[in-house]
Protein backbone atom coordinates (compact mmCIF):
# COMPACT_ATOMS: atom_id res chain seq x y z
CA UNK A 1 0.00 0.00 0.00
CA UNK A 2 2.63 2.32 0.87
CA UNK A 3 4.53 2.08 -2.51
CA UNK A 4 1.13 2.27 -4.24
CA UNK A 5 1.10 5.64 -2.56
CA UNK A 6 3.89 6.79 -3.37
CA UNK A 7 3.65 5.93 -6.78
CA UNK A 8 0.84 7.96 -7.33
CA UNK A 9 2.65 10.87 -5.28
CA UNK A 10 5.40 10.51 -7.54
CA UNK A 11 3.90 11.15 -10.49
CA UNK A 12 1.74 13.23 -9.01
CA UNK A 13 4.86 15.51 -9.32
CA UNK A 14 6.02 14.80 -12.30
CA UNK A 15 2.56 15.73 -13.76
CA UNK A 16 2.75 18.85 -12.25
CA UNK A 17 6.08 19.55 -13.90
CA UNK A 18 5.26 18.86 -17.18
CA UNK A 19 4.13 21.61 -19.27
CA UNK A 20 2.89 21.48 -22.31
CA UNK A 21 4.22 17.39 -22.61
CA UNK A 22 6.19 15.67 -25.17
CA UNK A 23 9.67 14.24 -25.54
CA UNK A 24 11.25 17.01 -22.79
CA UNK A 25 10.02 15.19 -19.64
CA UNK A 26 11.51 11.82 -20.81
CA UNK A 27 15.35 12.97 -18.48
CA UNK A 28 12.94 14.49 -15.74
CA UNK A 29 11.13 10.88 -15.68
CA UNK A 30 14.56 9.30 -16.17
CA UNK A 31 16.39 11.46 -13.22
CA UNK A 32 13.14 10.41 -10.69
CA UNK A 33 12.35 6.81 -11.40
CA UNK A 34 16.00 5.85 -12.69
CA UNK A 35 18.68 7.74 -10.69
CA UNK A 36 16.75 8.91 -7.37
CA UNK A 37 14.35 6.17 -6.84
CA UNK A 38 15.64 3.19 -8.86
CA UNK A 39 12.56 1.42 -9.54
CA UNK A 40 13.57 0.75 -13.29
CA UNK A 41 17.21 0.07 -15.16
CA UNK A 42 18.21 2.62 -17.58
CA UNK A 43 17.55 -0.22 -20.20
CA UNK A 44 13.72 -0.17 -19.04
CA UNK A 45 13.90 3.61 -19.64
CA UNK A 46 15.29 3.66 -22.88
CA UNK A 47 12.73 0.36 -23.41
CA UNK A 48 9.89 3.12 -22.61
CA UNK A 49 11.20 6.02 -24.70
CA UNK A 50 10.64 3.52 -27.45
CA UNK A 51 7.30 2.09 -26.54
CA UNK A 52 5.88 5.69 -26.01
CA UNK A 53 7.61 6.66 -29.31
CA UNK A 54 5.35 3.93 -31.28
CA UNK A 55 2.31 4.10 -29.73
CA UNK A 56 -0.08 6.36 -29.32
CA UNK A 57 -1.43 9.26 -26.71
CA UNK A 58 1.15 11.66 -24.33
CA UNK A 59 4.15 10.21 -23.08
CA UNK A 60 3.80 10.89 -19.71
CA UNK A 61 1.55 8.67 -19.61
CA UNK A 62 2.66 5.95 -21.54
CA UNK A 63 5.83 6.12 -18.72
CA UNK A 64 3.75 6.51 -15.87
CA UNK A 65 1.77 2.79 -16.57
CA UNK A 66 4.89 1.23 -17.73
CA UNK A 67 6.43 2.41 -14.60
CA UNK A 68 3.65 1.38 -12.94
CA UNK A 69 3.25 -1.92 -13.98
CA UNK A 70 6.80 -2.94 -13.54
CA UNK A 71 6.91 -2.52 -10.19
CA UNK A 72 3.58 -2.83 -8.69
CA UNK A 73 1.24 -4.20 -11.52
CA UNK A 74 -2.11 -3.48 -11.92
CA UNK A 75 -2.61 -1.58 -9.36
CA UNK A 76 0.96 0.09 -9.74
CA UNK A 77 -0.19 1.16 -13.11
CA UNK A 78 -2.96 2.65 -12.65
CA UNK A 79 -1.99 4.64 -9.18
CA UNK A 80 0.97 6.11 -10.94
CA UNK A 81 -1.18 6.89 -14.04
CA UNK A 82 -4.08 8.62 -11.73
CA UNK A 83 -1.25 10.51 -10.57
CA UNK A 84 0.20 11.52 -13.38
CA UNK A 85 -3.36 13.30 -14.78
CA UNK A 86 -4.49 14.58 -11.53
CA UNK A 87 -2.36 17.78 -11.34
CA UNK A 88 -3.40 18.88 -14.50
CA UNK A 89 -6.72 17.84 -14.28
CA UNK A 90 -7.49 20.25 -11.48
CA UNK A 91 -5.74 23.16 -12.77
CA UNK A 92 -7.57 23.00 -15.98
CA UNK A 93 -10.77 22.00 -13.99
CA UNK A 94 -10.57 25.33 -12.12
CA UNK A 95 -9.65 27.07 -15.28
CA UNK A 96 -12.88 25.96 -16.72
CA UNK A 97 -15.20 27.59 -14.70
CA UNK A 98 -13.87 30.90 -14.90
CA UNK A 99 -12.65 31.23 -18.55
CA UNK A 100 -15.39 32.39 -20.23
CA UNK A 101 -15.62 35.11 -17.92
CA UNK A 102 -11.91 36.05 -18.06
CA UNK A 103 -11.74 36.49 -21.90
CA UNK A 104 -14.31 39.05 -21.39
CA UNK A 105 -12.15 41.63 -19.81
CA UNK A 106 -11.15 43.67 -22.90
CA UNK A 107 -7.04 43.66 -22.45
CA UNK A 108 -7.16 39.79 -21.74
CA UNK A 109 -9.36 39.10 -24.85
CA UNK A 110 -6.60 41.28 -26.77
CA UNK A 111 -3.69 39.15 -25.24
CA UNK A 112 -5.78 35.87 -26.41
CA UNK A 113 -5.93 37.10 -30.16
CA UNK A 114 -2.47 37.95 -30.30
CA UNK A 115 -1.73 34.36 -28.68
CA UNK A 116 -3.69 32.61 -31.36
CA UNK A 117 -1.09 34.09 -34.39
CA UNK A 118 1.38 32.29 -32.03
CA UNK A 119 -0.48 29.26 -31.31
CA UNK A 120 -0.03 28.73 -35.13
CA UNK A 121 3.65 29.75 -35.72
CA UNK A 122 3.82 26.83 -32.38
CA UNK A 123 2.24 24.32 -34.72
CA UNK A 124 4.15 25.11 -37.80
CA UNK A 125 6.77 24.97 -35.49
CA UNK A 126 7.02 21.79 -34.34
CA UNK A 127 5.91 19.98 -37.63
CA UNK A 128 9.43 21.84 -39.11
CA UNK A 129 11.52 19.66 -36.28
CA UNK A 130 9.77 16.54 -37.12
CA UNK A 131 10.64 17.56 -41.24
CA UNK A 132 14.11 17.90 -39.87
CA UNK A 133 14.63 14.47 -38.87
CA UNK A 134 12.81 12.61 -41.73
CA UNK A 135 14.50 10.14 -43.67
CA UNK A 136 15.10 11.80 -47.10
CA UNK A 137 14.17 8.96 -48.99
CA UNK A 138 11.19 8.93 -51.63
CA UNK A 139 8.69 6.85 -49.48
CA UNK A 140 8.91 9.65 -46.40
CA UNK A 141 9.13 12.38 -48.45
CA UNK A 142 5.72 11.38 -50.92
CA UNK A 143 4.09 10.62 -47.49
CA UNK A 144 4.34 13.66 -46.41
CA UNK A 145 3.57 15.18 -49.02
CA UNK A 146 0.42 14.00 -50.04
CA UNK A 147 -0.80 14.17 -46.52
CA UNK A 148 0.47 17.68 -46.19
CA UNK A 149 -1.40 18.42 -49.30
CA UNK A 150 -4.66 16.53 -48.40
CA UNK A 151 -4.70 18.15 -44.97
CA UNK A 152 -5.32 21.96 -46.78
CA UNK A 153 -7.78 20.40 -49.58
CA UNK A 154 -9.68 19.09 -46.76
CA UNK A 155 -9.99 22.34 -44.96
CA UNK A 156 -9.56 24.86 -47.96
CA UNK A 157 -12.91 23.00 -49.51
CA UNK A 158 -14.53 21.86 -46.14
CA UNK A 159 -14.14 17.75 -46.81
CA UNK A 160 -15.85 15.61 -44.48
CA UNK A 161 -12.58 13.40 -44.90
CA UNK A 162 -11.36 12.13 -41.52
CA UNK A 163 -7.26 12.19 -41.27
CA UNK A 164 -7.41 9.25 -39.52
CA UNK A 165 -8.26 7.33 -42.96
CA UNK A 166 -5.19 9.56 -44.40
CA UNK A 167 -2.96 7.72 -40.99
CA UNK A 168 -4.34 4.14 -41.90
CA UNK A 169 -3.53 4.67 -45.69
CA UNK A 170 0.30 5.92 -44.85
CA UNK A 171 0.70 2.92 -42.42
CA UNK A 172 -0.80 0.81 -45.14
CA UNK A 173 1.65 1.96 -47.73
CA UNK A 174 4.33 1.89 -45.33
CA UNK A 175 4.05 -2.33 -45.06
CA UNK A 176 3.07 -2.69 -48.78
CA UNK A 177 6.38 -0.83 -49.35
CA UNK A 178 8.10 -3.44 -46.87
CA UNK A 179 6.69 -6.72 -47.96
CA UNK A 180 7.41 -5.68 -51.63
CA UNK A 181 11.20 -4.74 -50.76
CA UNK A 182 11.69 -7.77 -48.88
CA UNK A 183 9.83 -9.87 -51.65
CA UNK A 184 12.28 -8.55 -54.32
CA UNK A 185 15.16 -9.26 -52.20
CA UNK A 186 16.34 -5.99 -51.24
CA UNK A 187 17.86 -5.21 -47.77
CA UNK A 188 14.24 -4.25 -45.78
CA UNK A 189 13.94 -1.10 -44.77
CA UNK A 190 14.73 -0.13 -41.13
CA UNK B 1 -26.30 11.89 -25.47
CA UNK B 2 -23.20 14.34 -24.12
CA UNK B 3 -21.65 11.85 -22.03
CA UNK B 4 -21.45 9.16 -24.84
CA UNK B 5 -20.32 11.66 -27.52
CA UNK B 6 -17.21 13.07 -25.27
CA UNK B 7 -16.32 9.28 -24.67
CA UNK B 8 -16.54 8.08 -28.08
CA UNK B 9 -14.44 11.71 -29.60
CA UNK B 10 -11.51 11.57 -27.49
CA UNK B 11 -11.20 7.80 -27.20
CA UNK B 12 -10.55 8.39 -30.62
CA UNK B 13 -8.40 11.00 -30.23
CA UNK B 14 -6.50 9.09 -27.39
CA UNK B 15 -5.92 6.28 -30.04
CA UNK B 16 -4.90 8.33 -33.02
CA UNK B 17 -2.36 10.80 -31.25
CA UNK B 18 0.83 9.68 -32.87
CA UNK B 19 3.92 11.94 -33.04
CA UNK B 20 4.44 13.75 -29.45
CA UNK B 21 2.71 16.56 -28.21
CA UNK B 22 1.66 18.42 -31.22
CA UNK B 23 0.83 15.33 -33.16
CA UNK B 24 -2.39 15.42 -31.15
CA UNK B 25 -3.63 18.81 -32.21
CA UNK B 26 -4.82 17.75 -36.00
CA UNK B 27 -7.19 14.99 -34.85
CA UNK B 28 -8.27 17.22 -31.61
CA UNK B 29 -9.15 19.96 -33.95
CA UNK B 30 -11.23 17.81 -36.17
CA UNK B 31 -13.12 15.68 -33.30
CA UNK B 32 -13.96 18.76 -31.27
CA UNK B 33 -14.79 21.05 -34.35
CA UNK B 34 -16.94 18.09 -36.24
CA UNK B 35 -19.26 17.96 -32.92
CA UNK B 36 -19.24 21.37 -32.35
CA UNK B 37 -18.31 21.46 -28.80
CA UNK B 38 -15.52 24.61 -29.45
CA UNK B 39 -14.96 27.15 -32.42
CA UNK B 40 -11.39 27.63 -34.32
CA UNK B 41 -10.40 30.22 -31.99
CA UNK B 42 -11.44 28.84 -28.50
CA UNK B 43 -9.60 26.11 -29.78
CA UNK B 44 -6.31 28.20 -30.08
CA UNK B 45 -6.65 29.92 -26.97
CA UNK B 46 -6.92 26.22 -25.72
CA UNK B 47 -3.66 25.03 -27.39
CA UNK B 48 -1.97 28.13 -25.74
CA UNK B 49 -3.67 27.21 -21.96
CA UNK B 50 -2.36 23.89 -22.83
CA UNK B 51 1.22 24.63 -23.50
CA UNK B 52 1.33 26.88 -20.59
CA UNK B 53 0.13 24.61 -17.88
CA UNK B 54 1.14 21.49 -16.78
CA UNK B 55 0.40 17.94 -18.47
CA UNK B 56 -0.23 16.67 -22.19
CA UNK B 57 -2.07 18.51 -24.58
CA UNK B 58 -4.87 16.25 -24.94
CA UNK B 59 -5.47 15.61 -21.33
CA UNK B 60 -5.66 19.21 -20.70
CA UNK B 61 -7.95 19.59 -24.07
CA UNK B 62 -10.39 16.89 -22.60
CA UNK B 63 -10.68 18.21 -18.94
CA UNK B 64 -11.70 21.65 -20.50
CA UNK B 65 -14.16 20.66 -23.18
CA UNK B 66 -15.83 17.85 -20.89
CA UNK B 67 -16.17 20.18 -18.04
CA UNK B 68 -17.17 23.02 -20.31
CA UNK B 69 -19.98 20.46 -22.12
CA UNK B 70 -21.25 18.98 -19.20
CA UNK B 71 -19.36 19.75 -15.67
CA UNK B 72 -17.11 17.62 -13.71
CA UNK B 73 -18.61 14.20 -14.68
CA UNK B 74 -18.10 15.49 -18.34
CA UNK B 75 -14.31 16.41 -17.56
CA UNK B 76 -13.84 12.42 -16.15
CA UNK B 77 -15.57 11.24 -18.97
CA UNK B 78 -13.60 12.63 -20.85
CA UNK B 79 -10.16 12.43 -19.68
CA UNK B 80 -10.46 9.31 -18.63
CA UNK B 81 -11.59 8.23 -22.57
CA UNK B 82 -8.28 10.66 -23.49
CA UNK B 83 -5.99 8.47 -21.72
CA UNK B 84 -7.76 4.63 -21.99
CA UNK B 85 -5.86 3.85 -24.82
CA UNK B 86 -2.32 4.70 -24.15
CA UNK B 87 -2.66 3.43 -21.06
CA UNK B 88 -4.20 -0.32 -22.14
CA UNK B 89 -1.57 -0.18 -25.20
CA UNK B 90 1.31 0.04 -22.93
CA UNK B 91 0.17 -2.73 -20.65
CA UNK B 92 -0.87 -5.08 -24.09
CA UNK B 93 2.44 -4.22 -25.30
CA UNK B 94 4.19 -4.83 -22.09
CA UNK B 95 2.80 -8.12 -21.15
CA UNK B 96 1.94 -9.47 -24.27
CA UNK B 97 3.76 -8.27 -27.22
CA UNK B 98 7.24 -7.70 -26.30
CA UNK B 99 8.44 -8.38 -30.03
CA UNK B 100 6.12 -6.80 -31.50
CA UNK B 101 7.85 -3.19 -31.55
CA UNK B 102 10.92 -4.69 -32.85
CA UNK B 103 8.68 -6.50 -35.65
CA UNK B 104 10.43 -4.64 -39.17
CA UNK B 105 6.49 -4.33 -40.27
CA UNK B 106 5.58 -3.25 -37.47
CA UNK B 107 8.46 -0.59 -37.83
CA UNK B 108 8.17 0.26 -41.36
CA UNK B 109 4.24 1.20 -41.37
CA UNK B 110 4.88 3.16 -38.25
CA UNK B 111 7.59 4.82 -39.72
CA UNK B 112 5.41 5.51 -42.47
CA UNK B 113 2.47 6.94 -40.41
CA UNK B 114 4.80 9.23 -38.73
CA UNK B 115 5.41 10.98 -42.07
CA UNK B 116 1.83 11.90 -42.37
CA UNK B 117 1.73 12.95 -38.97
CA UNK B 118 4.21 15.43 -39.79
CA UNK B 119 2.30 16.41 -42.81
CA UNK B 120 -0.96 16.87 -41.08
CA UNK B 121 0.37 18.86 -38.79
CA UNK B 122 2.36 20.75 -40.97
CA UNK B 123 -0.57 21.52 -42.63
CA UNK B 124 -3.13 21.95 -39.71
CA UNK B 125 -0.34 24.70 -38.38
CA UNK B 126 -0.25 26.38 -42.17
CA UNK B 127 -3.51 26.50 -42.21
CA UNK B 128 -4.59 27.93 -39.03
CA UNK B 129 -1.93 30.75 -39.88
CA UNK B 130 -3.85 31.25 -43.12
CA UNK B 131 -7.30 31.57 -41.57
CA UNK B 132 -6.18 34.06 -39.33
CA UNK B 133 -4.65 36.24 -41.49
CA UNK B 134 -7.25 36.28 -44.21
CA UNK B 135 -10.38 35.52 -42.21
CA UNK B 136 -11.54 32.23 -44.08
CA UNK B 137 -11.67 30.56 -47.47
CA UNK B 138 -14.91 31.60 -48.80
CA UNK B 139 -14.81 35.30 -48.02
CA UNK B 140 -11.14 36.22 -48.20
CA UNK B 141 -10.81 39.87 -45.86
CA UNK B 142 -7.07 40.66 -45.18
CA UNK B 143 -6.11 41.42 -41.57
CA UNK B 144 -3.34 43.78 -41.80
CA UNK B 145 -2.58 43.82 -38.04
CA UNK B 146 -2.94 39.80 -37.77
CA UNK B 147 -0.44 39.49 -40.83
CA UNK B 148 1.95 41.92 -39.67
CA UNK B 149 1.89 40.37 -36.00
CA UNK B 150 2.18 36.54 -37.57
CA UNK B 151 5.30 37.62 -39.14
CA UNK B 152 7.00 39.73 -36.28
CA UNK B 153 6.56 36.45 -34.29
CA UNK B 154 7.25 34.38 -36.83
CA UNK B 155 10.80 35.87 -37.24
CA UNK B 156 11.26 36.05 -33.44
CA UNK B 157 10.19 32.65 -32.90
CA UNK B 158 12.24 31.18 -36.00
CA UNK B 159 15.44 33.45 -35.84
CA UNK B 160 16.12 32.92 -32.05
CA UNK B 161 16.63 29.31 -32.98
CA UNK B 162 19.35 30.75 -35.25
CA UNK B 163 20.91 32.56 -32.68
CA UNK B 164 20.42 30.65 -29.25
CA UNK B 165 21.03 27.17 -29.87
CA UNK B 166 17.51 25.71 -28.70
CA UNK B 167 15.62 28.98 -29.06
CA UNK B 168 12.91 30.48 -26.89
CA UNK B 169 10.33 28.37 -25.29
CA UNK B 170 6.57 27.79 -27.12
CA UNK B 171 6.21 29.81 -23.47
CA UNK B 172 7.64 32.80 -23.55
CA UNK B 173 6.47 33.02 -27.61
CA UNK B 174 3.03 32.68 -26.47
CA UNK B 175 3.81 36.06 -23.91
CA UNK B 176 5.38 37.77 -26.38
CA UNK B 177 2.48 37.39 -28.19
CA UNK B 178 0.48 38.17 -25.51
CA UNK B 179 1.75 41.40 -24.56
CA UNK B 180 1.57 42.35 -28.58
CA UNK B 181 -1.89 41.30 -28.43
CA UNK B 182 -2.78 43.59 -25.29
CA UNK B 183 -1.00 46.55 -27.36
CA UNK B 184 -2.53 46.23 -30.91
CA UNK B 185 -6.62 44.75 -29.54
CA UNK B 186 -6.78 45.60 -26.12
CA UNK B 187 -6.50 49.11 -25.70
Amino acid sequence: MRSLAELFLTFAKIGLFTFGGGYALIPLIENICVEKKGWITHDEMMNITVIAESTPGPIAINCATYVGLKKKGAAGAIAATLGVVLPSFVIILIISFFFDRFLQIKWVAGAFRGIKLAVGILIVGAAVKMIRKTERKPLPLIVLSISFTAVMLINIFALRVSTIVLMLAAAFAGLAVYFIKRRSGKEAPK
Amino acid sequence: MIYLELLIGFLKIGIFSFGGAYGAIPIIREVVLSYGWIDEEKLSYMIAVSESTPGPIMVNMATYIGSDRAGIPGALTATFAVVLPAFLIVIILTLLLKGLIKNGAFKASLGSLKNCVTGVILATGAYMILINCIGGVKDISVDIPAVLLTFSLAVIYFGSAKIFKKGISPIILICIAAVMGVLVYGI
